[in-house]
């Protein structure tokens, strides 16, 4: 007999019925094969050898006594860093069905340690936020029965994509054109972004996956998809190749990775979409990009140029600029120049209330290319769980409030709007898109959208997953350790991405027909918009309709 | 839908052979109300020169806002020379409020130069159309330019024309244009009815324009005087041609570049494609979406029909040396020059241009694929 007292507990002790995801284990069905615990990328489950006593009566020897067995079995880890996140990767290997998580309905007892080490717990990033957004409940209401024929989305031909790069005023695009004067570059692209995901965060295999996906959009389905590369630079061969005029560069306060860049600028065959420079996202704001040393692999250490396996912050603010004035003369203007004013340049901000004042600075600086406001929903790489849930702006109202800052200046669309956080994010993915593009921005940028669609991302708000930031990726997406990410297809993911891409085009056409919209993108068509809701709706100066 | 009509003749004839071609076509519209616009008018009892004198029309709906429009000229100091009285037949006409319908010819003030005029007569007509507005709409006020008449009311068209005595050719004019039906889309307001005009150039249109609210967003962004109200979708296209032909100082031509630009494949192939791309990303706010087509007047008498890009509206082109006519049906055309070749109407497509100059002599279909003429974009 054990005494109670005997039991060790630690103020952290759980039990796994205190754990999110509880391993529901069938030990009739379990031949022990082990590809389960095999295949765990957090070890949440282990085999482990149990000895349990026969009791034994001798009747004729008129003798009692015990006996043991020793067997093998699975049992599921209660320590917090290796808990069951609910990937459902054992349930997948199993060939007997006897493994798999299920969702546990008490209250998480695990939420109180997750801090342990007095290091406050980060995830890969997923709101802790399900349900509809309001993105999700915008319908699109303007269907003129009286004198408009609908347009047949399969018949007709529709311009879906949109402009990105600073657009002149006519009288001064005129005015230039006749003096032979500097034209800021555009680009004509598709409205949906594969929003800034770093070679870094995404497994070498998923960038791969992606970058053959984004060219076979634009070069045989004709959809001129872009791809944005986060923090983190761009993988040499890409500078080099013909690839990179589908590719927005991107740097960040860290810089990681354009030393790699500006070596590789002679060798450049053709001109990088644009250049992004990251100021704030949208799920962490005040906070830098973190790529966390598990993720930092040689290749990874090599590209950054920094040391393997070591965590590498960014600064949550360029440190060489003090204001948003001086980051638009020095970094729109600087980059515009390395790239000879061949290239859009545009900044990337939090969604918050000074997004306006950031636009009307951008506004009255000729080199700024765009603005991309990132909304609290966004967001993939480690952030802090309270930042994410508790800090930041939707993109919704924000969105809105500064295309109609444009609106009273007359200036819509010179300063090209792009919207991001939480576009797709409960899978409606076009719908949430053009709701935007109707409050007024010129495109968006998805990020989780993606990773879930053409990666089979297992990630959901209801802390489904989300270990991108350690490393661990069950599928090998944002993992850079080769026995996982060996696990994703580069040319499944491709396929993916193509398959996407058609379908997002084929929605937009079944949105835009009905609108009798086929010429240009219905941009700040708020005529057509109506919510379920009037507080929104007269937030967002759309239709109230229930 | 509704339906449209356009004339345009060396010999001034009446508006009412107009009405009459609007007739021809009456099963496409619902006969809710008539928008007429004359230029290259002449009176029977007036001689009226255009070259020194302005011409207001409106609708004053009290005796009240009568004498203060009376007033209101005087104060700005526009002196009045003719008064054009229709015979009102009252029972004819639905609205029971028209205490008199406004033809009036002022001299044009002195000594201020062509910009300059242009901009008064335009902030006059805007001053009273306000005005009017702030007397619970007393006063309505379509156009004051020279050269131009305009006449809108609810009601059947022929009606209209009966009720105002337009077929005893007490006025002429070289162009007219028509359009039955009142803006349906929005709430009825004289001011929601075709053609819509602004300093001298005036279009009437056929169909919806689904790129409305985001047109008219920038458009009113611009703050250029004139470019308001909006009570009607087509409106904007009015002010398009006025923005592309008078702010930017582009050729006719290329205001069906900026409506409804070509495609980039298109533009990667044409002559000027690097000009027009440019000025696609320019002026793609003021992309229409359609349906539509657009019938035009510009103050030289030149006359001009477009298609949206998707050519969804019907309209047809005809005529002979000296008188053409454009209607949304053939039928229309028929009515209106009758003594022409009718295998040589034409229908244009959704790249085209048809233009009637001012001397009549013959169309110019104009391609979006052909070469542009203006010297910047070479
Ligand atoms: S669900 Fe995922 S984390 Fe949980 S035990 Fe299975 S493989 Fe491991
Ligand atoms: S599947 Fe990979 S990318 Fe998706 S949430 Fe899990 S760890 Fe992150």
């Amino acid at each position: 007999m054990v005494s109670v007292r005997s039991v060790y507990t630690q103020p952290s002790s759980l039990t796994y019925s205190d754990l999110p995801w509880i391993i529901e284990h069938r030990e009739d069905r379990c031949t022990l094969c082990g590809q389960c615990t095999a295949v765990c990328p957090k070890q949440a489950i282990y085999l482990t050898y149990r000895r349990q006593r026969v009791p034994k009566l001798d009747i004729l020897k008129k003798k009692r006594g015990n006996d043991y067995r020793h067997f093998v079995g699975i049992r599921q880890n209660t320590e917090v860093d290796k808990m069951c996140i609910g990937c459902g990767m054992c349930s997948s290997v199993c060939p007997n069905e006897a493994i798999g998580p299920v969702p546990n309905q008490n209250e998480h007892r695990s939420r109180f340690h997750m801090d342990q080490k007095g290091d406050s717990w980060k995830r890969g990033g997923r709101r802790n936020a399900p349900g509809k957004t309001i993105l999700d409940r915008i319908s699109f209401g303007r269907i003129s029965m009286l004198t408009d024929p609908a347009l047949d989305a399969g018949r007709h031909e529709f311009s879906t994509n949109t402009i990105l790069g600073r657009v002149l005023p006519p009288e001064e695009f005129l005015r230039r054109k006749a003096s032979g004067e500097w034209i800021p570059p555009t680009r004509e692209i598709f409205p949906f972004v594969i929003g800034s995901m770093s070679f870094g965060a995404l497994s070498p295999n998923m960038w791969l996956g992606l970058l053959q996906g984004v060219a076979y959009c634009n070069e045989v389905l004709g959809i001129p998809v872009v791809m944005a590369t986060g923090e983190g630079g761009c993988p040499p061969w890409v500078l080099k190749s013909p690839f990179l005029k589908y590719i927005i560069l991107q740097i960040a306060s860290g810089y990681f990775g354009w030393d790699e860049i500006i070596r590789a600028i002679p060798d450049m065959q053709c001109d990088p979409a644009a250049i992004e420079i990251k100021y704030g996202q949208g799920a962490k704001p005040g906070d830098g990009g973190l790529l966390m040393w598990f993720k930092v692999s040689k290749l990874i250490a090599r590209l950054r140029g920094v040391p393997e396996g070591v965590d590498l912050p960014s600064p949550p603010v360029h440190q060489t600029l003090y204001s948003i004035e001086e980051s638009v003369m020095k970094m729109i203007q600087t980059m515009s120049m390395a790239f000879n004013f061949r290239v859009p340049v545009y900044p990337k901000i939090s969604g918050s209330t000074s997004a306006k004042s950031v636009l009307n600075n951008l506004v009255r600086n000729p080199y700024a290319g765009a603005l991309l406001i990132d909304g609290i929903d966004g967001g993939t790489g480690a952030a802090y769980n309270v930042s994410m849930d508790a800090t930041g702006h939707p993109i919704a109202s924000n969105l809105r409030e500064c295309y109609q800052e444009l609106v009273a200046q007359g200036r819509q669309n010179e300063i090209p709007l792009f919207a991001a956080g939480g576009v797709g994010k409960n899978g409606n993915v076009t719908q949430n898109g053009m709701a935007l593009i109707m409050l007024g921005a010129s495109g968006v940028h998805i990020g989780k959208y993606i990773m879930q669609a053409c990666a089979g991302c297992l990630g959901n708000e209801m802390g489904r997953c989300n270990v991108c930031n350690v490393g661990i990726c069950p599928k090998g997406i944002t993992s850079q350790n080769e026995k996982l990410f060996r696990r994703l297809d580069p040319d499944d993911v491709a396929q993916r991405v193509a398959d996407t891409f058609s379908s997002i085009k084929t929605e937009m056409k079944k949105i835009m027909a009905p609108l009798g919209r086929s010429q240009s993108l219905p941009i700040g068509m708020s005529d057509a918009l109506g919510i379920d809701d009037a507080d929104a709706a007269k937030r967002l100066g759309i239709k109230y309709a229930c | 839908m509704c339906r449209l009509a356009l004339k345009t003749a060396d010999i001034p004839f009446s508006p009412y052979e107009v009405l009459t071609g609007m007739e021809a076509m009456q099963e496409g519209y619902d006969g809710s109300g008539l928008g007429l616009l004359l230029r290259g008018v002449s009176f029977e009892d007036y001689k009226y020169k255009k070259e020194e004198q302005i011409i207001l029309s409106g609708i004053a709906h009290t005796e009240q806002a009568f004498n203060r429009l009376q007033r209101l000229m005087e104060e700005r100091g526009f002196e009045q020379d003719y008064d054009h009285r229709f015979k009102v037949n009252a029972d004819l006409v639905e609205a029971k409020d028209r205490y008199q319908y406004i033809v009036r010819v002022y001299n044009k003030p002195d000594g201020l130069t062509t910009e300059e005029l242009e901009e008064r007569l335009m902030q006059t007509r805007l001053f009273l159309r306000k005005n009017g507005e702030e007397h619970g709409n007393d006063l309505t006020i379509f156009s004051f330019w020279s050269d131009v008449v305009t006449i809108k009311e609810v009601g059947w068209p022929l009606q209209v024309g009966d009720a105002l005595g337009l077929n005893d050719d007490r006025i002429k004019a070289r162009v007219v244009m028509a359009q039955g039906r009142q803006n349906t889309n929005y709430g009825i307001n004289l001011y929601a009815c075709h053609p819509f005009f602004i300093q001298g150039i005036a279009t009437m249109t056929n169909g919806e324009n689904s790129a409305f609210v985001p047109i008219k967003e920038w458009l009113e962004g611009k703050k250029i005087p004139g470019y308001m109200g909006y009570q009607s979708d087509s409106e904007v296209f009015a002010h398009i041609l006025h923005y592309v032909t008078k702010k930017l100082g582009l050729p006719l031509a290329a205001y069906k570049h900026v409506i409804t630009p070509l495609k980039t494949e298109e533009l990667n192939a044409h002559p000027q494609g690097d000009f027009l791309k440019g000025l696609r990303t320019a002026c793609r706010r003021l992309i229409i979406d359609g349906p539509n087509a657009i019938i035009g007047t510009l103050p030289d008498e030149t006359c001009m029909l477009a298609m949206d890009a998707k050519k969804l509206r019907p309209a047809t082109v005809g005529g002979r040396p000296g008188a053409w006519a454009i209607a949304s049906e053939m039928c229309g055309v028929e009515a209106l020059v009758p003594d022409r070749d009718p295998s040589l109407d034409f229908q244009p497509m959704r790249e085209h241009t048809v233009i009637i100059p001012p001397e009549r002599k013959e169309l110019q279909i104009w391609s979006q694929f052909d070469q542009f003429t203006l010297s910047q974009a070479a």
